[in-house]
């Protein structure tokens, strides 16, 4: 038996050095195009390539549906919620002020929950506080939300109580000072993977994270505050959902391979169609519906499902694009040519 | 650019030293050479053997051979077993045969490891010896590494939540004898020692393999210059190698990590702004 030891190389087998394989692949035969494993057919002009069974390459991730999509709407949520909030303060609007915190509260603790449930126990969330590693978006995002949660709980409670309105406000602008980034990191984090479908788009990622937040955190400001006071928050939201559908098609557009994953999937494509139908029934609620409480309320409530359904469709092209090897492979087969 | 953010990102060179080990032993890595790997999976069994690997399904893929499939959290040698229409040089299309390809798989242990990058507690981490391993007891189950490594090595154990992979037999190399997988393969195709006389060895090969009319033989991942700075475990294929299952152009995902957060910066403000511009607009 051969063997590396600390004296070297010992025993080395003679069939080490064998010449195999002389008389053969020298021409391949061109074959039958891998990678469809369920007889689906091709599209046209889809570019050819070679996989191993048509097996993925990548592992998959195994964030589930619904936490981790979830997770990534509620703290979008939340962290746009906390400006609103801020802003509301400022300008004199305690009712949409209360609505913003209260609503920022509660999507922080649920994504807490949401996250907490994906790794399987509470404790495993301080375990996230042991490292301070720059290097990755989930170790910066559970500094962030550390520091984030507690400022958006003690802004609800001096507004909900009255209590303490000198650490009310300042935990309501320290929230507001934290909220864009709980509301964007989610966008590096997904990004920061081989998920073709998601690390390709990571120019564009924050940017739709930013606008559905704000498209979301606009929609509960028109559904639970005092209409009188939800003016900021229907001009936000109908612009906010307006511009979220622009960016996705944009940010498809720039992924170029990875980018058909958000057709491929048909979960994917159902989220979206659902999300762009939901946004633009919300921005003509919403702008149509100004007098009227019910219709308000109602595009409020359509552009907050529209945003949590847009989540998921990336979510869902993200694992679709991480299990056909085509995603990967094309990228970067075609990378290498033109090098 | 990226270091001023984040030291020791995509710094190149001996990763050991770069993780703040000082003095450390030559950078140790494997060579699998796939042109006489004979399939023969020995390299699974001594690897789950040594490391008490649990079971990873009694499977029948139906494919081929391989009833393995893939790396994963219980696979941390993977032989992949390929079945090709070939014609022989020089011959016609009449004389086409079959040939075989067989590869063993394995943890590439990156010199830019982006599962180590990502992982939030610390609990991969970068060996004296230039590789790439898991405290289990630390590992928190957030699952991060998976999506992260660009070649679908590292994955969660099911049931125990955990990821795990390759260590390239730390407890081993501690003591100065050779992994499991390289110690019992039959024919020398996985071989280990230092990466540089690794790199040395490969490169002969190949050119004893070209000089023989094996024209396909190319090496894998042997170069420090590639996306993730060269592979501590590197391969000569005989086919590209995505046939292999091993994507072609592999990139650190982690490259791009200081342009995604600027444009996090700069969506954050964005969203500020967009704010204020709403409640500045409206008015009362």
């Amino acid at each position: 038996m051969s063997g590396v030891t600390r004296q070297g190389v010992q025993g080395v087998r003679p069939g080490r050095e064998a010449v195999s394989g002389v008389q053969m692949g020298a021409k391949k035969r061109p074959e039958r195009r891998a990678g469809r494993r369920d007889g689906e057919q091709p599209v046209v002009g889809e570019a050819t390539f070679q996989s191993y069974y048509g097996k993925p390459i990548i592992n998959k991730p195994v964030w589930e549906s619904p936490d981790i999509p979830g997770y990534l709407f509620l703290g979008g949520t939340a962290g746009a919620s906390s400006v609103v909030a801020a802003l509301a303060q400022v300008t004199g609007r305690p009712s949409l002020g209360r609505a913003a915190k209260v609503t920022s509260t509660v999507t922080a603790a649920l994504s807490g929950f949401a996250l907490v449930h994906d790794l399987g126990r509470p404790g495993r969330f301080l375990n996230m506080l042991r490292a301070f590693k720059p290097t990755s978006p989930m170790s910066m995002g559970s500094w962030l939300l550390g520091a984030y949660a507690p400022l958006s709980a003690a802004a609800s409670f001096s507004a909900l109580t009255g209590r303490l309105p000198r650490v009310g406000s300042a935990a309501t602008a320290g929230a507001a000072a934290l909220g864009p980034g709980v509301a964007t990191y989610t966008a590096a984090l997904i990004s920061n993977t081989a998920v073709p479908a998601w690390h390709e788009g990571y120019r564009y990622m924050p940017f739709v994270f930013a606008a559905s937040a704000c498209s979301s955190a606009a929609g509960m400001g028109l559904v639970a505050a005092r209409p009188a006071e939800t003016g900021p928050v229907r001009v936000l939201g109908i612009g906010a959902a307006a511009l979220e559908g622009l960016l996705m098609r944009r940010m498809r557009r720039s992924m170029g391979v990875a980018g058909e994953a958000f057709q491929e999937s048909h979960e994917a494509h159902r989220f979206e169609i659902g999300a762009a139908a939901l946004s633009v029934a919300g921005i003509a609620l919403a702008a149509l519906g100004r007098r009227s409480r019910v219709a308000s309320a109602a595009g409020g409530a359509s552009m907050v499902a529209g945003s949590a359904l847009e989540r998921f469709a990336i979510f869902e092209a993200g694992m679709a694009s991480a299990e056909n090897p085509r995603y990967t492979v094309v990228p970067q087969r075609t990378r290498l040519e033109q090098r | 650019m990226a270091s001023d953010l984040m030291p020791g990102l995509l710094e190149s060179g001996d990763p050991a030293r770069s993780s703040g080990y000082s003095g450390p032993p030559p950078r140790m890595g494997f060579f699998t050479d796939t042109s006489v790997c004979i399939g023969c999976k020995a390299c699974e069994v001594a690897c789950k053997e040594w490391n008490h690997v649990p079971e990873d399904g009694l499977n029948f893929t139906g494919m081929s051979y391989d009833n393995t499939g893939g790396l994963g959290a219980d696979t941390w040698r993977h032989v992949a077993f390929i079945e090709q229409r070939v014609v022989p040089a020089g011959g016609s299309a009449a004389r086409a045969g079959v040939r075989w390809l067989m590869s063993s798989d394995v943890c590439k242990h990156c010199t830019h490891a982006a599962c180590l990058d990502v992982c939030p507690t610390g609990s991969l981490f970068r060996t004296e010896f230039g590789t790439v391993v898991v405290q289990e007891d630390i590992c928190n189950g957030c699952g991060y590494c998976i999506p992260a490594c660009p070649y679908g090595v590292i994955d969660q154990r099911k049931g125990d939540g955990r990821a795990w992979k390759c260590t390239l037999c730390y407890d081993r190399l501690s003591v100065g004898v050779e992994p499991a997988c390289a110690k019992t393969c039959p024919t020398d195709s996985i071989q280990f020692g230092p990466l540089d006389e690794l790199r040395e060895r490969a490169q002969r090969r190949v050119t004893q393999l070209h000089e023989a009319g094996v024209t396909d033989a190319r090496l894998y991942g042997e170069d420090p210059s590639d996306g993730v700075g060269g592979g501590g475990a590197f391969f000569l294929l005989l086919d590209e190698p995505e046939v292999y299952g091993l994507p072609p152009d592999p990139v650190v995902t982690t490259r791009d990590l200081p342009a995604m957060y600027r444009a996090v910066a700069a969506a954050a403000a964005a969203l500020a702004s967009a704010v204020a511009l709403a409640f500045l607009g409206a008015g009362r």
